[in-house]
């Protein structure tokens, strides 16, 4: 029964590492590596029940933490990057 | 007989989600513009996970395991529709236009 979920998650990931290298602007990657992430984490934890560990779901519980504060400090990267060229003589910071 | 009234619904709840999470998938390849795109990956985030954690929790029973899938789903509802948005507004910020429907009304 769980290998039925962990296949359905399998094809996601599949799915979305498609559309990360497809995608045409730089946030659709963003959005694929975001959407990757919370499917690991539910494969994680579908795995720590497959194989009844219940420690997966520690794992799980701080992935889900680190996936969301991945993606922002990427967009991070790409605001200031983004104000820094179009102000020339800003400071990058709002 | 309450036992296997419990498993069949955390079945039925776990198909649910992983029907959701491959519909979000497939609607994250397909849809044309990126404002499209990013519905799809947040449904795909929030619902099928939702549904997905429901189904782990209704194994898991009355333990500290389901304590942890609550905290994880509750994690969930927050960081994710939050990512999304600061995804949309990163890439309306870099003039990213959504595509509107140009056809007369």
């Amino acid at each position: 029964m769980y290998i039925a979920v962990t296949i359905a998650i399998l094809i996601a990931i599949a799915l979305g590492l498609v559309r990360a290298f497809r995608g045409p602007t730089l946030y659709d990657r963003i959005m694929a590596g975001n959407m990757i992430g919370t499917l690991t984490v539910l494969m994680v934890a579908v795995l720590g029940f497959m194989t009844g560990r219940p420690e997966f779901l520690d794992i799980a519980l701080v992935y889900v933490l680190i996936s969301f504060v991945s993606t922002i400090a990427v967009l991070r990267v790409y605001i200031i990057r983004g104000t820094m060229d179009s102000s020339s003589t800003g400071s990058g910071k709002e | 007989m309450m036992d296997t009234v419990l498993d069949v619904l955390s079945w039925i709840f776990l198909l649910g989600g992983a029907i959701f999470l491959l519909v979000g998938a497939i609607g994250a390849l397909r849809f044309p513009d990126f404002y499209t795109r990013l519905h799809a990956v947040s449904v795909c985030d929030t619902m099928g996970a939702g549904l997905v954690l429901v189904g782990l929790m209704l194994q898991g029973g009355l333990s500290l395991v389901t304590v942890k899938l609550l905290l994880m789903f509750y994690f969930m509802m927050f960081t994710g529709p939050t990512a999304v948005h600061a995804l949309a507004e990163a890439a309306m910020q870099s003039k990213l236009k959504p595509v509107v429907d140009e056809r007369e009304p």
